[in-house]
């Protein structure tokens, strides 16, 4: 296959970015879209240019490091995919691909395709956890918890943190990953004790942070790698609500 | 010798932990905030020791090079965790896992380091779920179970196919609420480029970060390593492609001793290489195995699609080979049998390196809807990558590179030979012997990092109250740091033609050829000369754009090149020297009549510990010997 790339190279956090332009022949069907960038670096390495700095680790769409912006869709084409996933099967021969960092005002672009995700970390940080230390918990099957409400804090569980939600959003807006975890811990008997402080810090959190608000267009449930949701973004809005009018802190 | 004691407690097996936990020295809450500890990594081990530490009241400083904790590789981890917890009634004990594996791990482990890890196993299960982690479970509420290779009970627990994540996700949460905490605090995109040592100690670590490029020293009065496996060794590997065995290197050039390098685990069902560019290979986990059935046909060649070849042509070598564990046999001996097929002509797919991994029973007798719930993610990933459909079409799979159970070589105390320096998880060659059983890993790191190390690490620092942590200006730091900018001037310098990542692809090559599932000496002798070759030639023609004071992926990826170079010659030299074959150690010269891997117990039955002499000087050997006094040493049979 032959390809035209369309890529948004930035040296730097302070620097101006703009979109630079690549040829690529000899691409196989089969690579993956991050073998294919590969492929591009060696050449662009061996020509004695500077190759696109991006980050991809697992591979499995799991670690969540992939954060590319292809053809107007976080992640790329497919639904529930992360970029590491994403094969050059899925393109034409011949066809140009447009490839962006996410684009937030809270994800700042560190270098080329390589942005900041440090304010989904500092979320986390504000209450995405139950207070529990090692050698205090009691025993696993002491608390019940039924199949229905495992497998749904399960499926809020398996965000991966890409960041796919808010460059998906028009808003910048965070809310589905905070949603996916206030869920899975209101969800569980071991996360309630805690699950009105947690979703009133993790929103105070992300607001001062900068993320837009929610206005229910849906695009970050159909970005999601991992297919997490906007129910979930309903039951945060319950919590919060809730906890609004009986937490005072 | 002297440095090499294991210093095992006395007494009955059964008892040596807690009788040793209930002597061990303790430093009172007043004197922890007094002390500092380095964790290097923020994986299934590190998260969970930086948190498990600094519960306690010690000030913790972490460090990852990904840019955040969540994302260590063992958030890959996909089957499971093994608990002794007999939750199915079908005979399960602390005893009955430790014997397995020790069995699992063909007799090269220490008795006394698996029964321990056996032992907290059901602690670990009821921490994670404190944290939130959301396990399986049956319709009443109670745990979910299923059964892995190797063994005979179900004593796996696990949260669908993604149990890593999950397990991870509990051990980075505690980690986030003890930085809210201010308890420990969290410093990311840090790449370790070196330990260091004053008096005598571990007392701290070089790091690079990775976005200004800056050197900085941080100092402590203990370094834990939690840096995870090598397996990327081979390039084509399971692990997430930054996974590498530079922490290890920089602790081995510094004294610490390797234990058996040689012992890499190839995992017996991953999808088949598809192209020449690939970078990885994907797992598909073991626990698959429980539903699939492995087979190749029957005739040599025969290229029909697999729906079409009838069950009486077809060879389910696996269940004709090894009828008591069948397809859940142990990873060594399923990679060797597929291997075995495949270079006799019988393997599928575009290469013929391939076998079949079929769910047609599974989806007939339980239903599409019973095995999505089982698999579903693995399923989805599947088609992903290969376009097809295994609901319909069975798996193609091949075995890769995957787990390392050599590593640091450590004491009882996860403390490697050089005094305050713990290696925990898979950074050390503990507790799997030759082979690691399947939902054994994300068990071994969790135990290490929530309820050994926080015991042995505080047992170290007892003594340590007194001393004042040394000042980053020390010469110590500043050697440290000073040869570590002239290595990466030295990268920078060579302008050559030729790429990090395409050494490490050739280096992969030489390393899956001659040391991967089968090893000869002509081969490894081969292997030696191959490697030297490729070393003198990455040092004069490597290329790397850019400079070390921005953010330059490729010279992140030329130190891991490098450390990968002297460790695949580390590796070569631990399996020139062991001559027999036990678990994932196939010395071809060492097997039985029917062709299964044969142990010699009178000459090998030790620890390789290899202790550093100098660059490209062969290292030196010390040998732990391993005593069995719980345990019948027996011919590994799952026949």
């Amino acid at each position: 296959m032959k390809i035209k790339l369309n890529i948004w190279k930035q040296a730097n956090a302070k620097a101006k970015g703009k979109f630079e332009k690549y040829e690529l022949d000899g691409v196989d069907a089969e690579m993956s879209f991050i073998e294919m960038l590969d492929y591009l670096n060696e050449k662009l390495i061996k020509e004695g240019k500077e190759p696109v700095a991006f980050e991809h680790d697992c591979h499995e769409a799991i670690c969540g490091c992939c954060s590319l912006y292809i053809n107007g869709h976080p992640h790329g084409p497919g639904s529930e995919t992360a970029t590491c996933q994403v094969h050059m099967r899925s393109f034409k021969d011949g066809a140009t691909i447009t490839v962006e960092p996410w684009r937030a005002k809270s994800f700042p672009v560190l270098k080329d395709l390589m942005v900041d995700r440090n304010a989904f970390d500092k979320i986390m940080t504000a209450g995405g956890f139950v207070s529990i230390d090692a050698g205090q918990a009691p025993d696993a099957n002491a608390n019940l918890v039924g199949k229905i409400d495992a497998d749904k804090a399960f499926e809020a569980a398996a965000c991966i943190g890409c960041g796919a939600c808010v460059a998906a959003c028009k808003n910048s807006s965070a809310t589905l990953f905070v949603a996916a975890k206030v869920s899975q811990l209101a969800l569980l008997p071991q996360g309630k004790v805690e699950a009105k402080r947690r979703a009133l810090n993790m929103v105070a959190k992300m607001d001062e942070l900068g993320f837009g608000s929610c206005t229910n267009t849906g695009a970050c449930e159909a970005e999601c790698p991992k297919g997490i949701g906007i129910d979930f973004i309903a039951k945060l809005n319950r919590e919060y609500l809730c906890a609004s009018f009986s937490e005072a802190e | 010798m002297s440095k090499l004691d294991a210093k095992i407690p006395e007494g009955p097996l059964a008892e040596k932990w807690s009788k040793y936990k209930a002597t061990m020295k303790l430093v009172s809450p007043n004197n922890r905030k007094k002390l500092d500890i380095i964790v290097v990594g923020t994986g299934i081990a590190g998260a969970p020791a930086a948190a498990s530490l600094a519960e306690m009241g010690y000030n913790v400083k972490v460090f990852c090079f990904q840019d955040s904790a969540r994302r260590a590789h063992s958030v890959a981890a996909q089957g499971g965790i093994n608990a002794s917890r007999n939750n199915k009634n079908d005979g399960d004990s602390v005893y009955r896992l430790f014997y397995d594996m020790i069995k699992g791990g063909d007799y090269r482990a220490r008795e006394a380091n698996v029964y321990r890890a056996a032992e907290v196993s059901s602690d670990i299960i009821d921490q994670l779920t404190a944290q939130g982690v959301p396990f399986a479970r049956e319709y009443g509420g109670t745990l979910a179970n299923r059964t892995f290779g190797g063994v005979q009970v179900s004593r796996t627990n696990y949260a669908q196919g993604q149990t890593g994540q999950q397990v991870l996700l509990g051990g980075y949460s505690a980690l986030k609420r003890q930085i809210a905490l201010g308890k420990a605090q969290m410093f990311s995109r840090q790449q370790m480029l070196d330990v260091v040592i004053v008096d005598g100690k571990a007392r701290g670590i070089i790091t690079r970060n990775l976005i200004t490029g800056e050197m900085e020293r941080h100092a402590a009065h203990a370094v834990v390593l939690a840096t995870g496996g090598y397996g990327t060794i081979y390039y084509l590997s399971t692990l997430a492609v930054q996974s590498n065995g530079s922490a290890a290197m920089q602790a081995f050039k510094k004294g610490a001793f390797f234990g058996n390098p040689s012992f890499i685990q190839i995992h017996p069902t991953c999808i088949p290489v598809l192209n020449e560019y690939q970078s990885k290979l994907t797992l598909m986990s073991e626990s698959l195995r429980n539903d699939g059935r492995i087979w190749v046909p029957k005739a040599e060649g025969d290229k029909r699609r697999p729906n079409e070849i009838q069950d009486e042509e077809r060879d389910y070598f696996l269940e004709r080979r090894y009828p008591a564990f069948g397809n859940l046999v142990p990873r060594d001996v399923a990679s060797r049998a597929a291997k075995e097929r495949c270079d006799n002509g019988y393997g599928v797919g575009k290469t013929g390196l391939a076998v079949y991994l079929d769910f047609r029973d599974a989806v007939k007798k339980q239903g599409v809807k019973v095995i999505k719930g089982k698999y579903g993610n693995l399923f989805a990933m599947y088609e992903k990558i290969t376009g097809e459909n295994p609901y319909e079409t069975p798996m193609m799979i091949y075995p890769a590179g995957h787990y390392t159970m050599g590593g640091l070589w450590v004491d009882y105390n996860l403390m490697t030979t050089i005094p305050g320096l713990f290696a925990i998880g898979e950074a050390n060659f503990s507790e799997h012997g030759a082979n690691r059983l399947g939902a054994s890993a994300l068990m071994q790191g969790a135990g290490d990092g929530y309820f050994i190390a926080p015991y042995t690490v505080s047992n170290y620092l007892a003594d340590e109250i007194t001393n004042k942590v040394p000042s980053t200006d020390s010469p110590e730091f500043v050697e440290a740091e000073n040869n570590v900018k002239a290595t990466l001037d030295k990268f920078l310098s060579i302008k050559g033609t030729q790429t990090a990542s395409s050494f490490h692809k050739r280096l992969g090559h030489i390393m899956w050829t001659y040391a991967g599932m089968q090893r000869n000496e002509d081969g490894l002798k081969k292997a030696l000369v191959e490697i030297a070759d490729l070393k003198k030639e990455f040092w004069s023609d490597l290329i790397i754009p850019g400079t070390a004071s921005e953010i330059n992926q490729e010279l992140e990826k030329a130190t891991r090149v490098a450390d990968f170079i002297d460790l695949a010659t580390l590796i070569v030299t631990d399996a020139l020297n062991r001559k027999e074959s036990c678990g994932a150690h196939f010395r071809e010269e060492s097997r039985s009549e029917s062709g299964e891997a044969m142990r010699i117990d009178d000459k090998y039955s030790f620890v390789a510990a290899w202790e550093y002499q100098g660059e490209d000087k062969e290292p030196k050997l010390h040998k732990e010997d391993l005593k069995f006094e719980n345990v019948e040493v027996k011919v590994r049979s799952y026949k």
